[in-house]
Order: C-alpha cells, then sequence, then structure tokens
C-alpha cells in the first residue's frame, strides 16, 4: 500500500486518487467504490449522489477555486490540492483560504510534485498530510517538516506573529 | 542599525544548514538541476556563463564596517578579490564555487546577513532612500517599518512560489531616491490631514518588457495596517497572476488586465479578511524597531561653513567633489558623502576586496561605523563632520573613490550583462567603459550636468534603462549584439518611460550616439536647462535627426571580447 506523510508522521494510505482520462466526460465517469479522491469537476457534476457517500474526498487543480465547494467543506472528510509543478504556489493560498476563511477541518492533502523542500512551508498554510513523489524517500522528506524551529509571520498553523509571542529586545542604550 | 536577538540568529543559522543539505543532496544527485534551481533562487545563488553568481541581501543598504569587512573577506576568500554592488542595494559575487555555498552563508550568519529571497519569485529584498534616516527632505525615518516588513516576508510560507519575483521599495522624503514608481509596490510615507503617519501604496510599477509607472491603490493607509495590506495585495496576486507567460507574470499586468478600480476593489475586499489581524504592527514593535534606528551621537557643532568654503575656493578637485557627491545632513555641522564606484575603468559597482576593506575602515574613523549602498551602484558615508571632509576626499582620492562625478554622465547604472549574466543579449560593462572614456573630462562633465546614463544587457532592465534619461538596452540581432537608445526617461518624483530614438547601433558607435545626443543638447539648451528638461521641452526629434543625420563609423574598442571574463 502507498504511504504518505500525515500528521507528522508516515502512514499507509487507502484512499485512490481519481484522474479523468482523455474522453471521460465529468458527468459520465463512473466514480468506483471505496475511498475516492474525485476531481472538483466530478464532485459538482455528481454532488446529489456523491454526497450521500462518506468515503468521497474531492480534488482541487491549481487554477480552480474551493470556494464552489460551498458548504460541502463542511462534510467533506479529505480535500487535496494538486501542485502540477514545484514552483506553481497557488495552491499555498488555496490551502490557506480553505482553513482560514472556509472553515475546512478535515484532512488537507498537497498532491502532484511535492518535495521534502516544500513540505515547511506547506504545513505553515494549513496542510497535514503530503503524497510526497513516490520517486523519492519519503523517510528524508519527513525531514523537511522540521527545518525552522521559528518563524516571524502569522499564517494558519501560527495566529501570532513573533513580535505579539515572545518579548524581543529593543536596542541598547548607546553610549 | 537593526541588530540580530536570538530569534533572528536562529532563522539565519537554520536557513544555513537547510541550504546545506540542499546543496548537499544537489551534488549527491539526489536533486536533479531543474529541482535544485528553484531552491538555490530563493537563495540568491545563480548559474551564470561562467560560474556561480551569489547575491547578499543588503537590507534597504545599509551595513556595518563589521559587515563590511566580512563582504571584503568573502571577496578575497571565495571569488577573485572584488565584489559588485547593485541596483537592489546588494552585493554580488560572480566567481562561486557551489560547494563552497554553505560555508560563505555560515560566514555571512557570523555578521547578521544572508542571501534569503535575494532571487526567485519571491519577495526581495526591500530597498529604500539611501539617506535614510540622515535626507533633510524626509519626513520620518523609514527603515523601522521596512525592517519590520523584512521580518514578516522573510520565509513567508503563502508568498514563496509566486507567479514571478516581487519588489518592494520605500520612500520617506521629499523627493524620491527610492524609484517607488517603478516597483511592484512601492510604499511613500506621508502624513494625513490629521497628522498621523501612513503610507501612500502604489502598485504594478516596473520595468522590464512592459515598463509601467504604478498606480495608486490607496493614497492612505495607517502604518500600522502595513502588514496586512501588503498580504491582501499578494493573496490577490498569488492566485491571479498570470503563470502561463514569464514576460505577462508581474503584478503589473494582472493590475493592467484588470484595470485599477476592479484590482483595488479585490484587495479591498481580501483586506476586509485580515485587517485589525495579529499580524496589525503594535506600538510596542514599531517602538522596538525604531529604537536600533536611533540618532548617533552626534556632536553639537556650529553651523558655520567657512573653513569649508575656504578649503574649497582654494582647491577645484576638492570643490568638484563636494559640490557632485556631498549633500547636506539634516544635523549642523554633518554631510553625507557619496563614494563613486564609476571611475573610468572600472566596471560599475565593482569594488575591490582592498576597497571594501577600506571603506569599512573609513566608516569607523568617519560615519559611526556604518555605510550604505546606493541604488545607483555607489556607497555612502552618512554622517562625516563637514570638518573631516578634506581629509576623507584626500583618503578617498588615493583608493580611486572620489571620482567627483554622482550624478553626471559617467555615473553610470550598468548590469553586468553579456560579459557574466546568462539571461544578457549583449554585453553592458564594455558599452559603459567606451562611453565613460570618450566623456572622461571633468569639466565636459560638470558642463553637461546632471544625466542619468543606464545600461542593461536585456529587456529584463536590471540597468533600469527605461527610466535613465538616456538609456541603452542591449538587444539580439541574429546573433549579434546591438544596442538600442531611447531618451527622457527618469527616476523619482517625476518617473517617465524613455522614448526610442530609432534603428539599434552596433557596439562600437555608441560613443558616437551619446555624443551626438549631447550636442543636440548643448545646441539647443537654455538657462539653466538640464538634459531631461531639453528633451521634454522639445521632444525626441531634433536628436533623432542629428544621431540618424550622417553614418556613425565604427570605433575599435573590444566590446566583441570577453574582456571581463
Amino acid at each position: 500500500m502507498p504511504k504518505i506523510i500525515k500528521d507528522k508522521a508516515i502512514v499507509n494510505d487507502d484512499w485512490m486518487l481519481l484522474k479523468l482520462a482523455e474522453g471521460e466526460s465529468a458527468e459520465a465517469v463512473n466514480v468506483p467504490t471505496g475511498k475516492q479522491i474525485v476531481p472538483l469537476a466530478v464532485w459538482l457534476a455528481q454532488t446529489t449522489t456523491l454526497k450521500t457517500r462518506s468515503d468521497i474526498g474531492v480534488w482541487i487543480a491549481s487554477d480552480e477555486r474551493a470556494e464552489v465547494l460551498g458548504d460541502a467543506v463542511a462534510s467533506l472528510p479529505l480535500i487535496a490540492i494538486d501542485f502540477p509543478s514545484f514552483s506553481d504556489g497557488r495552491g499555498y493560498s488555496i490551502a490557506y483560504q480553505l482553513r482560514a476563511r472556509q472553515g475546512f477541518e478535515g484532512e488537507l492533502r498537497a498532491i502532484g510534485d511535492v518535495l521534502r523542500d516544500q513540505l515547511f512551508y506547506m504545513q505553515r498554510v494549513g496542510f497535514n498530510a503530503f503524497a510526497t513523489r513516490p520517486d523519492r524517500s519519503i523517510d528524508d522528506a519527513l525531514k523537511g517538516l522540521t527545518d525552522f524551529s521559528d518563524t516571524y509571520q502569522t499564517s494558519w498553523d501560527q495566529k501570532t506573529p513573533l513580535f505579539r509571542r515572545v518579548p524581543r529586545p529593543a536596542a541598547e542604550e548607546s553610549l | 542599525m537593526y541588530r540580530y536577538d536570538q530569534y533572528d540568529h536562529q532563522i539565519v543559522k537554520e536557513r544555513v544548514a537547510q541550504f546545506k543539505s540542499q546543496v548537499e543532496r544537489r551534488l549527491s544527485g539526489e536533486l536533479s538541476e531543474d529541482e535544485f534551481r528553484p531552491l538555490r533562487l530563493q537563495n540568491g545563488l545563480y548559474l551564470q556563463r561562467h560560474a556561480y553568481m551569489l547575491r547578499v541581501a543588503v537590507p534597504y543598504g545599509l551595513l556595518s564596517s563589521t559587515q563590511m569587512r566580512k563582504l571584503g573577506h568573502i571577496a578575497r576568500a571565495y571569488d577573485r578579490g572584488y565584489g559588485h554592488f547593485t541596483t537592489r542595494q546588494n552585493i554580488q559575487y560572480n566567481w562561486i564555487e557551489l560547494e563552497q555555498t554553505p560555508e560563505i552563508l555560515a560566514e555571512l550568519a557570523t555578521v547578521e546577513m544572508h542571501a534569503i529571497q535575494t532571487s526567485g519569485n519571491c519577495i526581495r529584498n526591500i530597498t529604500a532612500d539611501q539617506f535614510c534616516g540622515v535626507a533633510a527632505d524626509e519626513l520620518a525615518d523609514p527603515r523601522p517599518y521596512i525592517e519590520i516588513l523584512r521580518q514578516w516576508s522573510t520565509f513567508h510560507p503563502e508568498f514563496a512560489y509566486l507567479p514571478r519575483k516581487f519588489k518592494i521599495a520605500v520612500n520617506a522624503a521629499t523627493e524620491d531616491r527610492a524609484a517607488v514608481q517603478v516597483h511592484d509596490i512601492g510604499l511613500n510615507l506621508i502624513k494625513n490631514a490629521s497628522g498621523e503617519l501612513g503610507f501612500q501604496v502604489l502598485v504594478g510599477g516596473g520595468l522590464g518588457r512592459t515598463p509601467i509607472i504604478g498606480s495608486v491603490v490607496r493614497e492612505f493607509l495607517p502604518w500600522e495596517h502595513l502588514l496586512t495590506y501588503i498580504e491582501a495585495v499578494m493573496r490577490v496576486y498569488n492566485q491571479y497572476g498570470r503563470r502561463d507567460n514569464k514576460y505577462k507574470a508581474r503584478i503589473k499586468i494582472l493590475l493592467k488586465a484588470l484595470g485599477v478600480e476592479e484590482f483595488t476593489r479585490q484587495v479591498e475586499a481580501e483586506w476586509l479578511h485580515v485587517k485589525d489581524s495579529p499580524s496589525t504592527i503594535t506600538q510596542e514593535e514599531f517602538k522596538r524597531a525604531s529604537s536600533y534606528f536611533a540618532p548617533p551621537a552626534y556632536e553639537n557643532l556650529p553651523t558655520d561653513e567657512s573653513a569649508l568654503q575656504t578649503l574649497r575656493s582654494s582647491n577645484k578637485a576638492f570643490s568638484n567633489w563636494v559640490q557632485r557627491n556631498v549633500r547636506p545632513h539634516k544635523v549642523n555641522g554633518y554631510a553625507i558623502a557619496t563614494l563613486s564606484l564609476k571611475k573610468t575603468g572600472v566596471p560599475p559597482g565593482d569594488a575591490t576586496a582592498d576597497q571594501i576593506d577600506f571603506v569599512a575602515n573609513l566608516a569607523d574613523r568617519f560615519s559611526f561605523g556604518e555605510l550604505r549602498v546606493t541604488h545607483e551602484q555607489n556607497l555612502v558615508l552618512a554622517d562625516v563632520k563637514q570638518s573631516d571632509l578634506f581629509k576623507l576626499w584626500e583618503e578617498l582620492k588615493a583608493h580611486g573613490l572620489a571620482t567627483p562625478n554622482i550624478g553626471l554622465l559617467t555615473d553610470i547604472i550598468c548590469c553586468p550583462g553579456g560579459d557574466f549574466c546568462s539571461l544578457a543579449n549583449a554585453k553592458s560593462i564594455p558599452i559603459a567603459q567606451a562611453i565613460a572614456e570618450r566623456f572622461d573630462s571633468l569639466d565636459f562633465q560638470h558642463d553637461i550636468g546632471e544625466i542619468e546614463l543606464n545600461i542593461s544587457g536585456c529587456i529584463n532592465a536590471c540597468g533600469h534603462h527605461h527610466v535613465g534619461t538616456i538609456g541603452i538596452l542591449g538587444v539580439d540581432k541574429d546573433g549579434s549584439e546591438w544596442y538600442q537608445v531611447s531618451i527622457g526617461g527618469a527616476q523619482g518624483n517625476h518617473s517617465s518611460i524613455g522614448k526610442i530614438i530609432g534603428p539599434s547601433f552596433a557596439s562600437g558607435q555608441m560613443p558616437e550616439v551619446i555624443g551626438r545626443l549631447l550636442e543636440v543638447y548643448v545646441r539647443d539648451r537654455i538657462e539653466e536647462e538640464r538634459f531631461i528638461d531639453t528633451v521634454n521641452r522639445l521632444g525626441i526629434d531634433p536628436f533623432k535627426d542629428h544621431v540618424y543625420a550622417t553614418p556613425i563609423k565604427h570605433g575599435a574598442f573590444a566590446a566583441g571580447e570577453d574582456a571581463h571574463a
């Protein structure tokens, strides 16, 4: 069974990721039984049937908007955000807003071009699960979560900036 | 100046360890070059034509003498004995071995320096007026705000992979010396009608392929909201900025596509979510940051300038230097001295390790141990006693740092160009040198007066050619190097984008092209008019007519060779 990083540990992953093959349409595609992460378009096209299932997650492409999920974020157990490439940073803002604005409390998973050196930032904006690229060691990737022991600014993980959180010294009186 | 506390030290130390691991994984092949590239770029490491280039951050251009000595040491120990000061007030080294970069960063960390976010598609080093805190025309010292902004932007998790690089500049003076109108975000520190401090916020200025003057998106932002407002701008940009074409990815293109009203509406709507959040700057934090920029222990000096005037009248060379390179200080008896890195024969902005050490010593002796880097690629001693100016000048002269050309023709802004940079279409340093040699006469330069000659080796415009009174852009035509000339650009309060005068020229023609432009100015100027005023009054036609009137012979300088490689 494939492994992912979830809540700072390496765990087995029993979710399947559904992608539309060429020629398949969101309306017509058959969503298999079992735990499935479906494309946003499939969710939107088949909401009526899919929302009755408790084993459905949704994945969002970096050029899509999570707001269209509406109230569904309250009941979805998992939302994944795709990083088509390392350098596409839209997923960071999508994740932050899912947590901070839309109140999503389930598993928020980074998928796609996900490597060790992005994980620190990703966990800060609200991701708690990482499907790291299978061609790289997941044990090494885990180290990426602890690159820094403190941070200056707020994000989802830290609601208080350093300047409000700890006493920091002013300059000593000049002589 | 700002000093690191335990948190700053810890964060920079952890960055050094993180980058060391990334370099090791690259060297072992675990990371491919494609995977390593965005990582090294976020740490200022470029792969250039001949070697790696490392760009070290100099936040808002301010350095201590200790830091300066470390920069000299790095030039000597890890490079070829010199460094290059840049138009973002940073310093870069052109001959760096990848294997040695973690060691260099560890050395920098010991003097509270780093290379974080000096390149890559993230928030870059924030630039400012080089005369912060000492300029007579300044409303208030902007450095405490910039330092708070610097910390906020350092490793911001959400804005590290933006559509494109992001540059912020801050000005607090009547005369804008920070070029805020041509930055992604430009901030003017101002007072509102009730006398409260805040910022006028401009967004979407920039140079590069599509030069645009920034638009005002907010006339007055109370200072405590600085971080949350910029967070809102960044979030809109990160989501909606174009990512399909890197030439259309800067925020200026998004702003133009949406229109300033719609863009502003989106920013303001986003800001409502984060306004008054804990990122709102507290009075205590502002006070803490300000404490690091308290004025040094100035002496109570007489206002009498007669001694200086006597020296000036008996020594023309000194007088020229004072006229061009020294500016009034807000404190009686002190002066601001600019050290020119534009001596003819030296690439603009370059300084040798010996010069770097020497300037560090001067800073200790004459200027409370601090100095600044200007975005015109010169150095500044900001707190010199007027009575020390003559001695300072004599010492600078002996080290080739007293060229009295600040703001004149040979004070050229120039990118590293094709000699070093793999993006360049053409060389820029040899063009700068050929022009400087042709117009080396100081009497001639003083007669021509204020003029900004800016040279970029490609459309990325690191040499700010669009805002040069005369701008030169290197272009590639069928594999050979050509130069396009524009005139009428300006930075500062009356920023404008220069207009191209016509077909481009070969490198050997460039000194004569500049000569002909100057001939028109000398012929047509009235009274105290500067070159830019004459262009604004007459338009570009008389210049164009004269430059293209007869064929220009190709000169013979060695622009075709890797003279500086």
